[in-house]
């Protein structure tokens, strides 16, 4: 047996991680022993969705290495120690704690640092860069004391870290030395556009200053003197002036660097020494370092096939990029700058939603090159497709940044792209690759994404994938059946629009104008859900009753034996000593057993039918109200203490809590729907796991939607921010009815939003531009909603009929006998069936 | 041969839904579907896959033409005229015969089964 080969990786960053992550994917995993060298305190996270850290992930979410990952697979990892030399001659590295290692084949993969100007007074006290989580924890902890934030640098990053220093509550600044705002990606209009954008969000953008020195200021920490002799105060000063390429060991040991910096590397990723290679940001291929973590993923798999003895060439990688900076939406694609030959450029520009859209197309029209957008970017899917994959363009290219007024359609279809056409750029999956797993079983997005991993690393692609799935689908045969069962050939939209329209009032009515047969329990319920929604009428009038979840039917959640759950509404999770005594005499009175539920209240099983009434009744009394734990509609506002109570607290969470907690109560939905509010940054009501999350920042509320827990946890995403409380509730409203109004039965938030075509970005048009000018009606809806609000077991316990079914016989006044309680832990809990047998026994003899 | 007994009357029952009656010591689940052309049916309370007596409170409607309740707890389907369930055909739950009679609903006494508890 031959001996294995010591491969040693030095850096554990993001592409360092994806080395490793398809190294032991493949068989070489047995041919070597592998050692990584981690100069940080942390192994791998993913530093492009760093700034999220300041909206509450945490630096474990933001881990790229599975739990156990280097035990499992036999990796050494030097935690926190540099590689500080290595001699190409011995073929050993050796660390700055002392660790040396024979090598084999040696990959560097080191990254880059922030570029820091040799300005006067750059090491001055609060001057930062944005590049590590140590970075970040820096800034949050100057930002404490201080009042005035300035990023020096307009680029990308540079907009991110003003986000970030906005998101901080300070006031911001942006100085850039170019006379535009991402003068890389962006041509002068629009940069002028995304100027106006960002400075109408609060942020001063400052263009064409070169800082000559940075000292003592006079009410902030620092003062940035310019060239043309003006002066801003600021406390912190954040660096985002590009990037270097960390090549100093590469350098002091004699292997080829660029003239400006950057590991030489060819198209196999080896360096000028055939044992050692470079990938990622320390890397210069044909003059280029690519600082997008996409073209280093490339790198990374590159490497593992040439270590196979494989064919595997890289050859450049597409720059184009689509994000959001505070909230706008900007992207850039191929030649942007129009630098080919006899190309030709459209614009169109809409100063008044502030849209600007550029094409760069060849010089027949055929083809498109490159193309920037900003302020709007739903169309990026569709033109990188055209510019990547060498498409020919429709006669009008202009038509593709027009807006449509028509309903013609100029989005590309999916049957329009080849099976080499690249979908998901970040993760390099292909059409082909993924009509592969549609062919071998995978039938939702959920299940698509799982497999391919396409749309989970930007989600640029996640509605370009679903069309891709649908139209598979639909050619394999699976029509599509989106009827809700056999009783309707509809979909719960459609009949949501139908008892909408035609102001239907009843089951019986939309059965027999649309349905046939008697109904069932998938769409009696539905219906029975849409009527509330629609109508509000209590869900006991003998129209609906039928129609009722065994849950609804008794205002109660059944249990495994037939007995009744009780929830009262807690509004908020607040709740005085009083009214907890009183909760605490109902359920010491009928012996139930009390827990404390997720949400923030009290649960109390172990009621049967016809104690429910009375519970209730007492409850009532003492002043409580439904919980609603029964419905499919909103549950609970968890909350967090917040300024009230709390020293970090920006604003009052149990108020807010409370006051959309009374203000939902009771609307059915198509699923049981969760909030919580936190009063700062710190998020300890995890708003981020809910359907609907608030969070206080100085600079207002910021909503995130579409998140849970439970099976599949999906965190919320940013919505909006900045809201005071008015438009914070006028989003929710919408947000809400349309929810409502539009997604199939049983489908949480998150579902329904990855289903949509446009996803997050289409949901925000409706909620928040009113692109289907529907707001007023969903405002009216969720008002109509409101005003007829009934506590629904006040009325049931006033009312003789209903109360007649609460008793398990209609005949006879006895108990059900197969319930039967066992003590634990001083608490009552149904008998298994070992335990019920031993009672039958007793009962016979 | 058949021998009616009352059970409760019309009123006690609940259009298009359920409730339980309890009739020589067994637990019987009726359902009334006015509307229907068979408008009564009378089955056995006891789930046998939740181990609960709850089917009364099932939903009650028609697959492929059955007429069934589903139950409340994991949502299994029995026909309502055999008592067999959708899911699982070895598994069977008491049927009765019921009718109603000048506003009263009558159980057949003969049809009273001393029902065994399917092996699961
Ligand atoms: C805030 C932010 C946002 C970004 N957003 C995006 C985005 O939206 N899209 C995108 O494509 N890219 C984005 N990027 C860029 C992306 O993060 C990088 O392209 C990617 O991290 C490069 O990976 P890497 O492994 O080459 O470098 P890194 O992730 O920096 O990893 C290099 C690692 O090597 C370590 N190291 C260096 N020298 C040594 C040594 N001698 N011994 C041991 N360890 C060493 C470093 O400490 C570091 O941990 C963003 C970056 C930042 C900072
Ligand atoms: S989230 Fe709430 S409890 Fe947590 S630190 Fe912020 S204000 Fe305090
Ligand atoms: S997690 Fe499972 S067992 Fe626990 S309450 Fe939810 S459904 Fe029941």
């Amino acid at each position: 047996m031959s001996e294995k080969q010591t491969l040693v990786v030095i850096g554990n960053g993001m592409v360092g991680q994806h080395f490793l992550a398809n190294l032991v994917d493949s068989p070489l995993k047995e041919q070597y022993e592998i050692i990584t060298f981690c100069e940080e305190p942390r192994a791998a996270y993913d530093r492009v969705h760093l700034s999220s850290f300041f909206t509450g992930t945490t630096a474990q979410e933001l881990s790229l290495v599975e739990d156990g990952f280097f035990e499992r697979h036999g990796i050494t990892l030097h935690l926190g120690d540099k590689a500080a030399s290595i001699d190409r001659t011995a073929k050993t590295v050796t660390s700055a704690k002392g660790v040396s290692i024979a090598y084999d084949k040696l990959v560097l993969a080191t990254g880059s640092y922030p570029f820091v100007p040799p300005v006067p007074g750059h090491d001055r006290p609060q001057c930062l860069v944005y590049r590590t989580i140590e970075d970040l924890e820096a800034m949050a902890a100057a930002a404490k004391t201080g009042k005035v934030g300035t990023v020096v640098g307009g680029g990308l990053l540079g907009l991110e870290a003003a986000k970030a220093l906005m998101d901080l509550g300070l006031k911001t600044h942006v100085v850039e030395f170019a006379p535009r705002l991402m003068a890389v990606q962006l041509d002068d209009a629009g940069g002028e556009m995304l100027r106006r954008k960002i400075e109408n969000l609060g942020v001063t953008v400052h263009t064409g200053k070169n800082t000559s020195i940075i000292t003592d200021g006079e009410h902030c920490v620092n003062k940035m003197c310019f060239a043309d002799g003006e002066e801003l105060e600021t406390d912190i000063v954040l660096f985002s002036a590009g990037i270097r390429p960390r090549d100093e060991l590469a350098r002091t040991c004699g292997l080829e660097v660029g003239q400006r910096g950057g590991i030489v590397i060819d198209n196999q990723c080896r360096t000028s020494d055939p044992s050692i290679y470079a990938i990622g940001e320390c890397a210069l291929w044909n003059g280029m370092i690519y600082g997008l973590v996409a073209p280093g993923y490339t790198m990374a798999r590159t490497v593992v096939a040439d270590l196979k003895g494989g064919y595997a060439n890289f050859t450049g990688a597409d720059m184009s990029t689509k994000l959001k900076l505070m909230g706008v939406d900007v992207a850039s694609i191929g030649d942007a700058h129009a630098k080919t030959q006899g190309a030709m450029v459209y614009s169109y520009q809409n100063g008044d939603s502030e849209v600007y859209k550029r094409l760069v197309v060849s010089e027949d029209k055929k083809f498109l090159l490159g193309a920037v957008l900003v302020g709007d970017a739903s169309g990026y899917g569709t033109l990188l497709q055209y510019c990547l994959n060498y498409i020919e363009l429709p006669e009008n290219p202009d038509a593709l940044i027009l807006p449509h007024r028509s309903d013609e359609s100029v989005g590309l279809g999916p049957d329009a792209l080849s099976a080499s056409a690249q979908i998901c750029s970040c993760f390099d999956v292909t059409k082909g690759a993924i009509c592969s797993a549609i062919e071998n079983g995978c039938m939702t997005m959920g299940e698509l994404k799982a497999e391919t991993k396409a749309a989970t690393g930007c989600g640029g692609c996640s509605a370009l994938l679903k069309s891709v799935l649908d139209s598979e689908l639909s050619k394999q045969g699976f029509a599509v059946n989106t009827d809700i069962c056999e009783h309707f050939a509809y979909t719960r939209q459609d009949l949501f629009n139908l008892v909408r329209v035609e102001e239907i009032k009843t089951f019986a009515d939309l059965l027999h104008t649309h349905g046939k047969g008697l109904g069932c329990e998938i769409c009696k319920p539905a219906v029975g859900n849409i009527l509330a929604s629609q109508w509000n009428e209590h869900i006991l009038e003998t129209d609906h009753l039928g129609l009722q979840d065994t849950n609804d039917t008794y205002l109660a959640n059944m249990q495994k034996d037939g007995t009744y759950s009780v929830v009262p509404r807690i509004t908020g999770g607040e709740i005085s000593p009083d009214m907890l005594i009183a909760l605490g005499q109902v359920g010491k009175k009928y012996k139930l057993y009390t827990k404390i539920t997720g949400g923030q209240r009290v649960d109390l099983f172990g009621a049967r039918v016809d104690q429910l009434p009375h519970i209730w009744k007492e409850l009532i009394d003492a002043g409580f109200e439904s919980g609603h734990a029964y419905g499919k509609s909103l549950r609970t506002v968890k909350s967090c203490v917040g300024s009230t109570w709390c020293r970090y607290g920006v604003d009052d969470s149990v108020g807010l809590a409370i006051e959309l907690e009374n203000r939902y109560k009771g609307l059915r939905s198509p699923h049981k729907i969760k909030f919580a509010v936190s009063g700062c940054t710190r998020e300890c009501a995890e708003a981020q796991s809910k359907d609907v999350g608030i969070i206080a920042t100085e600079n207002g509320w910021n909503l995130y939607v579409c998140g849970n827990g439970g099976m599949k946890p999906r965190h919320a995403d940013l919505f909006a921010t900045g809201l005071d409380k008015p438009t914070l509730i006028k989003t929710i409203d919408r947000f809400l009815s349309f929810y409502v109004r539009t997604a199939d039965r049983l489908q949480r938030t998150s579902v329904w939003m990855e289903n949509m075509e446009g996803g997050l970005d289409y949901l925000k048009s409706v909620i928040v531009d009113d692109k289907l000018g529907l707001c007023e009606q969903l405002e009216q809806q969720m008002q109509y909603v409101i005003d007829t609000y009934q506590c629904e077991w006040k009325t049931a316990i006033e009312d003789e009929a209903k109360l007649k079914r609460f008793r398990h016989f209609i005949n006879s006044d006895q108990p059900d006998d197969n319930i039967v309680f066992v003590e634990e832990r001083g608490q009552i809990r149904p008998a298994d069936s070992d335990e019920r047998k031993h009672f039958k026994l007793m009962e016979i003899a | 041969m058949a021998k009616w007994i009352d059970v409760c009357s019309v009123d006690d029952l609940q259009p298009d839904s359920g409730v339980c009656a309890l009739f020589e010591g067994e637990q019987v689940a009726i359902f009334w579907m006015p509307e229907a052309d068979v408008k009564v049916y009378a089955v056995g309370n006891y789930d046998p896959f939740g181990k609960a007596n709850v089917l009364s409170r099932g939903i009650i409607g028609d697959i492929g033409g059955q007429p069934v309740v589903s139950s409340p707890l994991y949502k299994q389907h029995y026909n309502l005229q055999t008592g067999v369930c959708l899911e699982d055909e070895s598994v069977k739950i008491p049927v009765y015969a019921i009718r109603i009679e000048n506003g009263s609903v009558q159980l057949d006494l003969s049809s009273l089964s001393h029902h065994q508890e399917p092996a699961l």
